[in-house]
């Protein structure tokens, strides 16, 4: 198909899409409105039934816990997805780590090296603090998560690329990766056998407002915590990996 | 006024998809895809906003007026899907290049094995 001709169907598609769109829109709710039935329910089992001060969190990890374990299945087969998209296919061969690293990326400053060193630990506290408190603010598993699996690597910002290499065992965290997938239906099917529902919040709720209320929220929290941490590092080593290992061999760039 | 923000919404998924339909760059193919999927967070934040509310979180303070927290958990799950439909798209960008030398999807027209 041409590009104009791509373009011209484009157009006719998008103008329709466009029109039935601007119709859809006009029959939702009014922007702003005060009739929010759901949300109202949602905060009341939230804040006065099962004492979780975060609402959204109460919704991922109590009264919808189950979607979050669907949630958790899709980055878990995302991560096996990468893992088999980026193997090393038979052209290829990975050459000598040392001699790639000179080549790919020179060592930066010392001085940046030191700074990235001192922001690791400050990161890591970060992201810990994030996951902890995900059932009384703002954050959880999925947000603190994210900053762990970010912070190693600022090894690689300062340190290059053997310096993530050596501190990031990887099949520790492909491990850690199942471990949080498979604790969270551990902990769903222990509900199930306590409370009666699958993922049922059967833990002690506390008072709300503690570190140590919201039931099983905060404990779903670190699972998730610990597996998006992992699936971040994981995923992304496979494409620092591609960076800075394999190459076709015969096709030196 | 009130339907700036869902107009926005539908402006982003159609501008996302002229990015995808021009594009010459599969790098730049899956960055639309996120401009389209951007669209969604406005529609359900768009929808479970209420006039004068603050965020669903009561750890110090007892706000009375606060936003719908279920389209909230939807976006959560919405932002992780982008994630990982992110993740394995770039991977498939970076095999078409190792397997043809090229990420423009115009010449990647012949099928190898």
């Amino acid at each position: 198909m041409s590009r104009r001709l791509r373009l011209a169907v484009f157009g006719l598609g998008a103008v329709l899409t466009g029109a039935l769109l601007v119709i859809a829109f006009t029959g939702l709710p009014e922007f702003g409105t005060s009739h929010h039935p759901y949300g109202d329910r949602a905060v009341h089992t939230a804040v006065d039934e099962q004492k979780t001060s975060n609402a959204v969190s109460s919704v991922n990890f109590d009264q919808r816990a189950i979607d979050t374990m669907g949630e958790e299945f899709i980055l878990f087969t995302a991560v096996i997805g990468t893992l088999v998209l980026l193997r090393e296919l038979r052209r290829e061969v990975e050459e000598g780590e040392v001699e790639t690293e000179l080549r790919r990326s020179p060592r930066g400053l010392s001085s940046t090296a030191y700074l990235t060193y001192a922001m690791l630990g400050v990161t890591t506290l970060t992201g810990l603090y994030v996951v902890a408190h995900g059932h009384l603010s703002p954050g959880g598993g999925f947000q603190g998560g994210v900053v762990l699996g970010t912070a190693i690597h600022l090894l690689y910002v300062g340190g290059g690329y053997r310096a993530i290499r050596k501190a990031r065992p990887l099949h520790l965290y492909e491990i850690f990766d199942a471990l949080g997938a498979g604790g969270f239906v551990v902990l769903g099917l222990a509900g199930a056998i306590v409370g009666g529902d699958l993922l049922a919040n059967v833990l002690p709720l506390g008072a709300l407002g503690d570190i140590l209320s919201a039931g099983q929220v905060e404990l779903l929290n670190a699972l998730v915590g610990l597996e998006v941490a992992s699936a971040v590092i994981v995923i992304l080593a496979r494409f620092l990996e591609q960076y800075a290992e394999v190459r076709i061999q015969g096709t030196a760039r | 006024m009130r339907m700036l923000l869902f107009c926005c919404a539908g402006w982003l998924l159609l501008i996302g998809c002229y990015g995808i339909v021009v594009s010459r760059n599969l790098i730049h193919t899956v960055i639309c895809l996120v401009v389209c999927q951007s669209s969604t967070y406005l529609i359900l934040l768009g929808i479970g906003y209420r006039s004068g509310g603050t965020a669903p979180v009561f750890s110090d303070t007892s706000p009375s007026t606060v936003v719908d927290p279920v389209v909230q958990a939807l976006c959560l799950t919405d932002v992780v899907v982008s994630a990982t439909v992110i993740a394995l798209f770039l991977a498939l960008a970076l095999q078409a290049h190792k397997q043809h030398g090229t990420v423009d999807p115009d010449e990647l027209t012949s099928l190898r094995g």
